[in-house]
């Protein structure tokens, strides 16, 4: 398994925690559109624990450049630097 | 301790388990893991979901107060919303917060058919930031700092005082931390234009306004200080968000919140609870003998141990009582008390002294008995893992704070963990833990004595009633709101709404104290009767604990059937209304003679007490009662 696929597992995993939802599947693709409770509020809480998880920060301009959960792996790959 | 390190960390199957309990509903044994699921260092998700299951068992898990709070303030509050839900579990509260509009705060105090309005609000918490409150930016010159904070403060004031109207309890106002970027450096603190300076004065006056009473502080200025101003103060997420603060430190501004709703609704502990070997003196007495342990002067870990004992002794000397519960021989662990040189703590300090080899679950019960308080007000501090957690697993209600392996930040956890907060302090409050020993000779005293009545007037006690005025007010609106056992309608009052009754010509409010020979128990009873036509209904009837068996509701009752008799009135009346608390006060009325008038199935009872059929007792006391002469209607 590469480390992205790693990466997005744990993200998954912290994503049914802050949106409280427990059989929640993401893909690279799943997009705030395809999850009823990813508002801006929840998003808040989906990067602080995402930062906290991996002990990252993000700046808002790389929040706000985000589109779906691949480039939010992405961005904790390059971060983490954990590129394979 | 910005982490929650007193809590342990959070099981792995923490969601299941919150899954399993929305499942398996409500009862007694819901609440306990409740109380377990709490009792964890949950963050901000974990916390929000803790809350979605709280709210499902609202109502049915009966060691909880149920709260409604409206959450004010400036920028984004919904993120601390559902953690101070969450949190107040851990505080013996459940609480429901209604979160007022993003910037709507003034608008929405104002505008009486608001939702914060209409929510009719037990408490409120007015969270302000200094950006808003226009203290984040340097004054032009000196009157323009001094215009700028008394406008944050009027507007502050302003809001209090509409929200004052619905929020029952009281208004919760936090301090507000200043911003972390100085603009002079140290001569910040002198100038009077920079916005530290200015966030310190206004700070300074919700400090005078909290100790005249009119609202509780939240002191989030000191909650920033100690995780630090530039941890606390992240502009990136008031970029983005308006959030006021980083949000990793959500659970400890949540914990801070809840347990100030926890205490203003009667919940902050009363007792701590200690173990010895190792939690007082370093080595274990038995083993290493009274040369062998290391305590006081001379060593650092010896130094350390003395910290944990003076840091005790100041909290008895703030009211907390202190006990011991420890697995010994009940002689060796009384012997470093009494003859090691050291040794801060003494006998005399402690009020109940438990040193046997039974489990320390057991022990505890036996202190809180003794002490005839709930379980829910112990803490129990114990170096053992082991031992913490049977504690924990056994009794649920018990707070055990996690400790480090170094003896030396033992008082930093306990002190952060908030379990005895006050939102009052009174010299009464300093006297409580000698109260509770005296309480201790005083059983002696009675296992001597023959019987009952020759015990009670061997302790040559002097009951004094009167009116409740600004002199015992503040005493009395805390047992208002404090007293859960010998409480029989646990109706919670303000000292603002206390303070209204006092000129109120169809209320009759009293209070007691109780003198005996070995001291003064100050305040122990308040009644606060309806005087309307002639059958007055005792609205409220509380007393002091300590005080119990000792005859003084049978005193009140003469005084207030002295005076109702005299004022025309020929019945009392009054209603029994269960709590998951007051079982004791169950067949209150029936003993003093009251007739049954109706009951329900839970328990809900109206007694009767025809003034004409009223016998005057002989009672074991001297009774010394001075009521105001207001007007009847």
């Amino acid at each position: 398994m590469g480390s992205k696929d790693g990466i997005l597992e744990r993200v998954g995993g912290i994503m049914a925690d802050t949106f409280d939802l427990d059989d929640l599947k993401v893909t690279p693709e799943t997009t705030a559109g395809d999850i009823e409770e990813w508002d801006s509020l929840s998003h808040v809480r989906l990067i602080v624990a995402i930062e906290r998880a991996f002990k990252i920060k993000f700046s808002n301009a790389e929040i706000e450049r985000l589109r779906n959960v691949g480039e939010l792996v992405d961005a904790i790959a390059s971060k983490t630097g954990q590129t394979a | 301790m910005s982490d929650l390190a007193w809590l342990r960390a959070p099981p792995p199957d923490f969601r299941a388990r919150v899954n399993a309990l929305k499942k398996a509903g409500a009862g007694v044994e819901a609440g306990l893991e409740l109380l377990r699921l709490a009792s964890y260092r949950l963050d901000e998700n974990q916390l929000a979901k803790l809350a979605s299951v709280a709210r499902a068992l609202s109502g049915e898990a009966p060691q909880f107060t149920p709260v409604k709070v409206a959450l004010i303030g400036d920028g984004t509050l919904s993120l601390v919303a559902p953690a101070i839900e969450g949190s107040g579990v851990r505080h013996g509260v459940l609480i429901d917060v209604v979160l007022g509009g993003y910037n709507a705060v003034v608008h929405e105090s104002f505008d009486e058919t608001s939702a914060v309005h209409a929510a009719r609000p037990d408490l409120v918490v007015l969270a302000t930031d200094c950006r808003v409150l226009g203290l984040s930016r340097a004054a032009g010159s000196r009157e323009a700092a001094n215009g700028l904070v008394e406008a944050a403060f009027t507007r502050t004031r302003m809001i209090v005082e509409r929200m004052g109207k619905s929020g029952r309890g009281g208004v919760i106002v936090q301090t507000v931390p200043a911003p972390a970027d100085a603009l002079f450096g140290s001569f910040d603190r002198v100038e009077a234009t920079s916005p530290f300076a200015m966030t310190e004065a206004f700070n300074g006056k919700l400090r005078e306004w909290a100790l005249a009473g009119g609202i509780a502080l939240a002191d989030i200025a000191r909650l920033a200080a100690s995780i630090g101003a530039e941890r606390w103060d992240d502009p990136r997420h008031w970029h983005a968000s308006k959030l006021p603060f980083s949000p990793d430190f959500t659970p400890a501004y949540a914990d801070v919140i809840a347990r100030l709703v926890g205490a203003l609704t009667g919940k902050a502990r009363k007792v701590l609870v200690l173990d010895l070997d190792n939690t007082l003196w370093g080595g274990v007495i038995g083993d290493d003998g009274l040369d062998g342990i290391v305590l006081g002067q001379g060593s650092a870990t010896g130094e350390a141990f003395l910290a944990i004992q003076t840091f005790a002794l100041d909290l008895r000397q703030r009211g907390i009582v202190l006990a011991v519960c420890s697995k010994n021989e009940d002689a060796t662990a009384r012997q470093p008390f009494r003859e090691h040189p050291e040794m801060a703590l003494k006998e005399d300090h402690v009020a109940v002294f438990q040193a046997n080899w039974t489990d320390k679950a057991a022990n505890l019960r036996l202190i809180a008995e003794k002490l005839n308080l709930g379980l829910d007000s112990l803490v129990f501090v114990d170096d053992n893992p082991a031992e913490r957690e049977q504690v924990r697993r056994e009794l649920p209600m018990v707070a055990v704070p996690e400790l480090p392996d170094d003896p030396a930040y033992f008082p930093r956890y306990l002190a952060a963990a908030g379990y005895f907060e006050a939102v009052a302090f009174s010299e009464e409050d300093r006297a409580r833990a000698d109260l509770y020993q005296t309480n201790a000779e005083r059983a002696e005293l009675m296992s001597s004595a023959s019987d009952m009545d020759s015990y009670l007037r061997s302790l040559d006690m002097r009951c004094r009633i009167g009116p409740v005025s600004s002199v015992n007010r503040a005493r009395v609106a805390q047992l208002i709101n404090k007293s859960n056992q010998y409480n029989l309608t646990t109706r919670r009052y303000t000292e603002t709404q206390v303070a209204d009754m006092e000129t109120r010509p169809d209320k009759l409010m009293l209070q007691a104290r109780l003198e005996d020979r070995f001291g003064d128990n100050g305040i122990i009873s308040v009644v606060i009767l309806d005087r309307k036509g002639r059958e007055w209904d005792i609205d409220t009837w509380l007393m002091s604990c300590r005080v119990l068996g000792r005859r003084v509701e049978n005193a009140i009752l003469k005084t207030i059937a002295g005076y109702a008799r005299s004022h025309g009135a020929t019945a009392l009346t009054g209603s029994y209304i269960p709590s998951a608390k007051n079982q004791m006060v169950k067949d209150h009325y029936e003993k003093l003679a009251f007739r049954l008038m109706e009951s329900s199935e839970s328990g809900a009872a109206r007694w009767r007490l025809d003034l004409g059929q009223y016998d005057e007792p002989e009672l074991p006391m001297r009774i010394e009662a001075e009521l105001a002469e207001v007007e009847g209607v």
